[in-house]
């Protein structure tokens, strides 16, 4: 089993397919779980700690601004920790804030720059379209290490 | 600041989709109860969140998808159920993330398809190419002005 680092870290459809054909989807839901699971001082909306902008200076340069490296903090070692990636670009649902923006810009560069196997591709559009990328995903986790299972 | 004691600590949550012809969530729930074996279920109006040990949830999971395997999608959640800084209940109006799943809940259709149709095609015959990535085409500068002079108006 092979852990696949999705984009957008939120996906319903990339999470389940990696699941689905016998690897692990690494994704936001398991950043957050972590922190939202840990004791300590509580800072609202989420359980992120003034630590985090300075765990984030792993992945990005002190001058990022702290949104980044803070959202880095979650994402970075999801990223150290991926064998594969699968990412779906121009994915409409993946915008936000200029900090989520610029974040989501450093994990595909990130990604790309870590050299594991990536497989590339759009959100269908069309039956034809569903076909084709189930059919991608499937041949690219069947090629990981230990894929294969459906 | 408040000290934070957080709740369902060594848990998982896993959100259940349902987009079936078939089966509704409220069959779906009725059904995972049966197999739940202390596993929390929670309902909603696309599917169930379950939380529990990941084993007993892993377990859960694997029954539900059985139900309708090519209809049921699965992801993680980092909050569990009702957490008071998701749930709407508190928040006043949809939580977040409910666009992102608003968003593909419209694409499973063409998910499903392909599910299917890659089980049928097993073994017999050569799979599809893969999608090719075109460019998209670049918003026309007309529509541009058009769509500034419509949000100005």
């Amino acid at each position: 089993m092979a852990k696949v680092f999705i984009y957008p870290a939120t996906s319903l459809i990339l999470s389940d397919l990696v699941a689905r054909f016998g690897h692990k989807p690494l994704g936001a839901a398991l950043g957050i779980r972590e922190r939202i699971q840990t004791g300590g001082v509580d800072s609202p909306p989420l359980q992120i700690t003034p630590e985090e902008p300075k765990r984030g200076l792993k992945y990005a340069a002190v001058e990022v601004p702290s949104g980044v490296r803070g959202r880095m903090a979650i994402y970075g070692p999801l990223i150290e920790e991926a064998e594969a990636a699968i990412i779906v670009t121009e994915a409409d649902l993946a915008f936000g804030c200029m900090g989520c923006a610029r974040t989501d810009e450093l994990i595909l560069f990130s990604l790309r720059q870590s050299g594991i196997p990536i497989l590339e591709l759009e959100y269908p559009t069309n039956e034809e379209e569903g076909i084709r990328f189930v059919a991608a995903v499937k041949k690219f986790l069947a090629g990981l290490p230990d894929g294969g299972e459906a | 600041m408040a000290e934070y004691t957080p709740d369902y600590v060594g848990t998982v949550t896993k959100y259940v989709f349902v987009e079936s012809p078939s089966m509704t969530p409220g069959e779906l729930a009725l059904r995972a109860y049966e197999a739940s074996e202390g596993v929390l279920i929670k309902e909603t109006c696309f599917g169930l969140q379950v939380t529990g040990e990941p084993e007993s949830v892993d377990r859960l999971i694997e029954e539900i998808r059985s139900f309708d395997p090519t209809h049921i999608f699965v992801k993680d959640r980092g909050f569990p159920p009702g957490d008071p800084r998701r749930c709407r209940a508190n928040l006043g109006g949809a939580r977040p993330g409910y666009l992102g799943h608003e968003r593909e809940f419209r694409l499973l259709r063409y998910i499903t398809r392909g599910l299917e149709e890659l089980d049928r095609r097993e073994g017999d015959e050569a799979e599809p190419a893969p999608p090719a990535r075109g460019k998209r085409p670049l918003l026309d500068i007309k529509r541009l002005q058009e769509l500034i002079d419509t949000e100005e108006s």
